[in-house]
């Protein structure tokens, strides 16, 4: 434990970057440094945040580096602190903005201050949503992110940002006052927004149910869900790079994040009720979205909604309230942040060069880009879920954590990682392999050192976890087991209750 | 030790890996993109209009005249290095590998090293670990034996390929994939070496990747396996389930406790042990190309030829024999998975040999022979004679990536012709390939004193050995298709090597090789007679049991290897009988009047077309799975996704919020900020609410 409040640093040290580059000229210098300032603090606050890992209690399933001040009054307050479950996300946070904030270094050339200034933001808020441990503090977060995303794919976007970004907010607005109106419900029931009280609150079961089907509503949206899914191909596509990597690699997690915060240990017996509708849900993200990504024409389209399909497999992993099944859970949302990630920016190593997404337009790279091809090749097979890659061990503890509740749901399941494969080996041989015909990519060159730096810790890291995910599993391990010995205790002493 | 031989070839892999993209590297030195003009050259579109965005000329001006070709023909610099050190380094591993097989196998030393642990969650432990029992050493030796030549004659083969680095990248990476499949264990650690075959076999097929044909091939190699993977990944689950354990030795002893339970599968009660073999067998049927999921191996020959003699021969395919050999515990203990897996065993067996009867590409006609010889392994392994089917398997290997370098040597020298009604009267030409290959093809037809003979012979007594309908008909059928296989084996070689050529500009060029593909011909020739008597006494009969040990299960009513001594004369004769039938009919065809197969293809032109094109199976499941699978994806793509879930959802909520908000919607960005800010004020509403909430 620390002395000095390290949570609130590494949330809030992005701000002070952003303040820094609002106070620089608005021209080309100004940019130039902009871009320097950004990666810098980005770097600051990821050495940081490793300290949290080196700090960090393995053994204890308790929130640790706790900070509480009184703020609004009423008993809300200013409340930060992690657990197994939170710090992954944090660590991940602070990992992948480094990566971003390099890979938009020549790509995006307008409003360069304003842009870093949004991703600095972003990484508050996101940081913030994981750590904090005041319900209002984490709605303000959490619905806070919203809005730099927001203007991140409206101002620096493709030519259809505008419907794109306006999706975005419809669903995920609609999400958000509904969860509003339970926190203010839960709020009024137990006195008090303290989420770890509220974690030993037993909330009566009308509360419990519509309360569920209320913060269901903002993070399916968030995860996303079949069927509340169809933004997020198109907020992808219109995404600058930088900004489908966030989405994809944070954002999404926001959701199953508040599932394992909220849904499971504060609504339990919603939960098990109401698990056989995720588990619904979950097969067809799986199967559906598969099957659709198998026809996609536009790179950014295929990932988004392969994504959508290893989402699929978390929220499965997380409602079969096993332990390797919401310790794969977690984990797959740790590996898809990286591998996803990596795709979105493999995917934007080529828009930078030929300026387009369509697959079509590709084929043959390999002769001309093999180092790329490489790269691509390794997170193409982690997205196929491939043993040794790190999407392996999240899919792999996912299905098999559930097949002890519902084999009927994980043999289905499991038909995804057929079609996985089927769309990602097609992906990658209509754009890498082939012979080089097409006229405009003849002159295309290799990956520069810039963008090798981007890519290979993301290559290491895939495999690295694929081969031995220890790191993550025992960060989240006590953690996890707590949350399901709470979880089964509440169901049962409600079972027992009503035998009575 | 035992770790340095799994390790070796993956630090070969490494290296030539490294020396493969350092090379493509400097080929094509790797540029940051420019900055763009303008990001945003596009205008604010606020319609809603579907559909792909259109590409956009790139700004780099477009030089017709100075088209680069594709194919590059320098090599690599690098490229001796790069096949020096993974042949130096399999090398090794095959030194220690014969080691290993001398101390465990015939000394009796079990090895287990634990490396380090792989997954802990919770009640799930899986380590990273060696296991190398006798069963393992047979496997250690028939790998890293074939993976060594193979490299050896690769570097031949491949000696005009610009790309050499990156193919014995591949190759060693194979053989570690495969050395870890065969020391797993657990069962994860298999299923890990079994996907990173799988890989190996991927990028091999498609080695050559401005083919198209290889690509599509590489990747349905990819798809049917995983679809056999979708049974195995269900086995472990359900093993999981059961036994609490997937490390073998757990497993296989929590396995007695579970005969005769039930276990509820997807709405039906099942007998418990029967669903856990059968499933786990589905992989074993993918991988190992059985009748069903066998379509991606005649496919599979779009790769190099090596690749097709070490993969998709001698190791990889037999990786679905040794994982049975390796759960006999399991297996022994379900007498209908047994039987299953002779059906399934017989059936592919004759199936892939009258397919292998009218094939005219040398390379398929040897692929489908493969297939049917794995039917013949999996019969034994049914019969419950795990022994015999590993005799099979080990002696397989060699005589069948003979047959494959063989016909490398004989495709290399037509100057990659593999058509064999193109070929004839070669033997003249490249005399030593000729004779090896006869060789081979002896073994594998089960010549006498070859080591095909035994092996082979000893399944077909094996499977007489038991009762019931599924062994009548696995004997009937392999009896059958050992007079097909002497019949297609011939055809090949006459074919091939006798009568008139038919293509002289190429026959006149047709050349023997160089040295380092020859002794690989040499070395498994004479492995083709040495792998079969000296190694009969570990296989059959009481030696069996003795150097197996606990390695290969055999349950108390199991007596196959007793009964295998006390055979009726006909039984022991019936395949060699067949085996002199099917070559005299060949005899007939090709050399003494071959005008009669052109005639009786006529003749008989559907069940040609039906043996040529291999029963239909490539059309029946291109109309079953594949386009429906495309066609479903479309529908829910445009019709769910498009027009029910935005029809009713954002799109149609949009347009009548946009038909209030047009007016206001001129300013370009300020349309964004306006919700940007809308959403602001909704969080600041929010805030107050709780500051005065709080209050009281």
């Amino acid at each position: 434990m620390t002395s000095w409040p390290i949570l609130s640093v590494v949330t809030f040290l992005p701000i002070v970057g952003a303040l820094f580059i609002a106070c620089l000229r608005d021209d080309e210098a100004g940019a130039r440094n902009a871009r320097w300032v950004a990666l810098w603090t980005t770097l600051l606050t990821f050495a940081v945040s490793l300290i949290l890992v080196w700090r960090f209690d393995l053994s204890s399933a308790d929130f640790q580096f706790l900070e509480k001040h009184p703020w609004l009054g009423g008993g809300i307050s200013y409340s930060m602190g992690v657990d197994g479950i939170s710090l992954p996300f944090v660590i991940l946070t602070t990992a992948v903005m480094p990566i971003s904030i390099a890979a938009s270094w020549t790509s995006i050339q307008r409003r360069v201050r304003a842009y870093m200034i949004a991703f600095l933001v972003l990484e508050t808020l996101m940081v913030g949503t994981f750590c904090a441990l005041d319900l209002v503090l984490f709605y303000l977060f959490f619905e806070g992110g919203l809005i730099p995303m927001f203007l991140i794919i409206g101002v620096w976007g493709g030519p259809r940002r505008v419907y794109a970004s306006f999706k975005f907010f419809l669903y995920t607005f609609a999400g958000s006052v509904l969860m509003l109106l339970a926190i203010m419900a839960m709020y009024w029931q137990a006195g008090t927004t303290d989420i770890p009280t509220l974690l030993h609150h037993a909330f009566p079961r009308y509360l419990q149910t519509w309360a569920w089907f209320a913060f269901l509503a903002s993070f399916a949206v968030k995860m996303p869900m079949w069927p509340v899914h169809t933004w997020l191909p198109d907020a992808h596509v219109e995404a600058p790079t930088a900004g489908s990597v966030i989405l994809a690699a944070i954002l999404l997690k926001m959701g199953g994040y508040g599932f394992l915060r909220f849904s499971l240990p504060m609504f339990p017996q919603a939960s098990v009720e109401l698990a056989p509708l995720i588990y619904a849900l979950s097969v067809v993200a799986i199967v559906y979205t598969s099957l659709v990504a198998l026809m996609q024409e536009d790179v950014k389209k295929l990932i988004a909604y392969s994504s959508v399909a290893h989402m699929g497999f978390v929220t499965m992993g997380l409602f079969a309230m096993t332990a390797q099944g919401v310790a794969g859970g977690i984990f797959q949302m740790i590996s898809h942040g990286i591998v996803s990630a990596a795709l979105f920016l493999c995917v934007g190593v080529i828009y930078d060069r030929m300026h387009t997404r369509e697959i079509a337009a590709y084929g043959g790279l390999v002769n001309r880009m093999p180092v790329y091809a490489f790269a691509f090749m390794v997170f193409t097979l982690a997205n196929v879920g491939l043993p040794g890659t790190s999407g392996f061990v999240g899919e792999f503890l996912t299905l098999i954590g559930t097949f002890r509740v519902n084999n009927w749901v994980a043999t289905l399941a499991t038909l995804g990682t057929i079609l996985s494969a089927a769309y990602a080996l097609w992906l990658y041989r209509k754009v890498i392999f082939g012979k080089l015909e097409k006229p405009s990519l003849f002159h295309i060159n290799d990956i520069g050192w810039r963008e090798i730096a981007v890519l290979a810790p993301l290559v290491i890291l895939t495999i690295v976890f694929g081969v031995y995910p220890k790191p993550v599993l025992d960060m989240s391990a006590a953690s996890v087991t707590q949350l399901i010995d709470n979880f089964e205790h509440a169901v049962s002493s409600v079972q027992t209750a009503a035998v009575r | 030790m035992y770790e340095a031989i799994v390790i070796l070839p993956l630090i070969g892999a490494f290296i030539a890996g490294a020396i493969s993209l350092v090379g493509a590297r400097n080929r094509y030195p790797g540029v940051n993109p420019s900055p763009p003009h303008d990001d945003h050259a596009a205008p604010l579109v606020p319609e809603h209009t579907h559909g792909a965005p259109q590409p956009q000329t790139t700004h780099a001006e477009i030089d017709h005249s100075s088209l680069e070709k594709d194919v590059i023909s320098e090599p690599t610099a690098g490229s001796q290095a790069a096949e020096l050190i993974t042949t130096t380094l399999l090398g090794i591993s095959w030194v220690l590998s014969c080691i290993a097989f001398v101390n465990v196998g015939l000394q009796g030393h079990d090895v287990r090293v634990t490396i380090f642990n792989f997954i802990t969650s919770a009640d799930l432990k899986v380590d990273w670990a060696l296991r190398v029992d006798p069963l393992t050493a047979v496997m250690l030796v028939v790998v890293t034996t074939i993976s060594s030549l193979v490299h050896l004659y690769s570097i031949g083969y491949m000696a005009d390929d610009p790309y050499k680095p990156r193919f014995f990248s591949y190759l060693s990476f194979f053989t570690f994939a495969m050395l870890m499949l065969v020391t797993a264990d657990n069962l994860l650690q298999l299923f890990f070496g079994w996907e990173g075959v799988g890989l190996a076999s991927y990028l091999l097929i498609g080695f050559w990747f401005h083919k198209p044909e290889a690509n599509a091939a590489a990747i349905k190699a990819f798809i049917v396996n995983r679809v056999g993977d979708f049974g195995f990944a269900l086995g472990i689950f359900t093993v999981f389930l059961l036994t609490g354990s997937l490390a073998f030795d757990t497993v296989f002893a929590q396995a007695p406790s579970l005969v005769g339970k039930t276990f509820h599968y997807l709405s039906f009660n099942v007998d418990a042990l029967t669903v856990i073999c059968l499933l786990l067998f589905m992989g074993a049927m993918g991988k190992s190309a059985q009748f069903l999921l066998h379509t991606w191996l005649p496919d599979a020959m779009e790769g190099p030829t090596p690749v097709s003699a070490l993969i998709h021969a001698a190791t990889m395919v037999t990786a679905g024999v040794f994982m049975v050999a390796r759960l006999s515990p399991l297996f022994e203990l379900s007498p209908d998975a047994k039987a299953c897996v002779v059906v399934v065993g017989a059936t592919t067996a004759m199936f892939a040999a009258t397919v292998g009867l009218v094939q005219n590409d040398i390379k398929r006609i040897i692929a489908y022979s493969t297939c049917s010889q794995l039917g013949y392994m999996f019969v034994a392994m049914g019969s419950g004679a795990y022994s015999i089917g590993m005799f099979h398997l080990f002696t397989h290997a060699f005589f069948k990536a003979l047959l494959f370098l063989g016909s490398g040597s004989v495709i290399l020298a037509m100057h990659h012709e593999q058509d064999i009604r193109k070929m004839g009267g070669l033997w003249r030409k490249i005399p030593f390939t000729y004779a090896t290959m006869v060789v081979g093809t002896l073994a594998l037809t089960g010549f006498p004193f070859t080591a095909g003979f035994f092996s082979k012979d000893a399944i077909i007594e094996a499977d007489d050995t038991i009762a019931g309908m599924a062994a009548s008909y696995g004997f009937i059928m392999t009896v059958a298709a050992a007079a097909l296989t002497a019949f297609y084996s011939w055809r090949l070689i006459f074919k091939t090597f006798h009568g008139e050529p038919h293509d002289h500009h190429h026959y006149e060029a047709a050349h023997e090789t160089t040295l380092t593909m020859l002794v690989p011909l040499g070395v498994l020739a004479v492995g083709s007679f040495a792998a079969g008597w000296p190694f009969l006494h570990l296989f059959e009969g009481h030696g069996a049991e003795q150097f197996f040990r606990n390695s290969l299960a055999l349950g108390a009513t199991n007596h196959v290897l007793e009964n295998m001594e006390h055979l009726p004369l006909a039984t022991s004769l019936a395949p060699t009988v067949m085996m002199i039938g099917g070559f005299l009919v060949a005899w007939q065809f090709y050399i003494r009047r071959p005008d009669i197969p052109a005639a009786l293809a006529r003749d008989q032109a559907v069940l040609y077309r039906f043996l040529l094109n291999a029963w239909y199976f490539d059309k029946i499941y291109d109309a079953s799975f594949v386009r429906p699978a495309m066609w479903l994806g479309r529908l829910l793509w445009k019709g769910g996704d498009g027009f029910v879930i935005d029809g009713f959802g954002p799109d149609g909520v949009s347009a009548r919020v946009l038909d209030v908000t047009r007016s206001v919607v001129r300013l370009q960005t300020g349309y964004l900020y306006h919700y940007a800010f809308a959403m602001l004020i909704g969080v600041a509403a929010f805030v107050t609410w709780f500051m005065f909430a709080g209050v009281h």
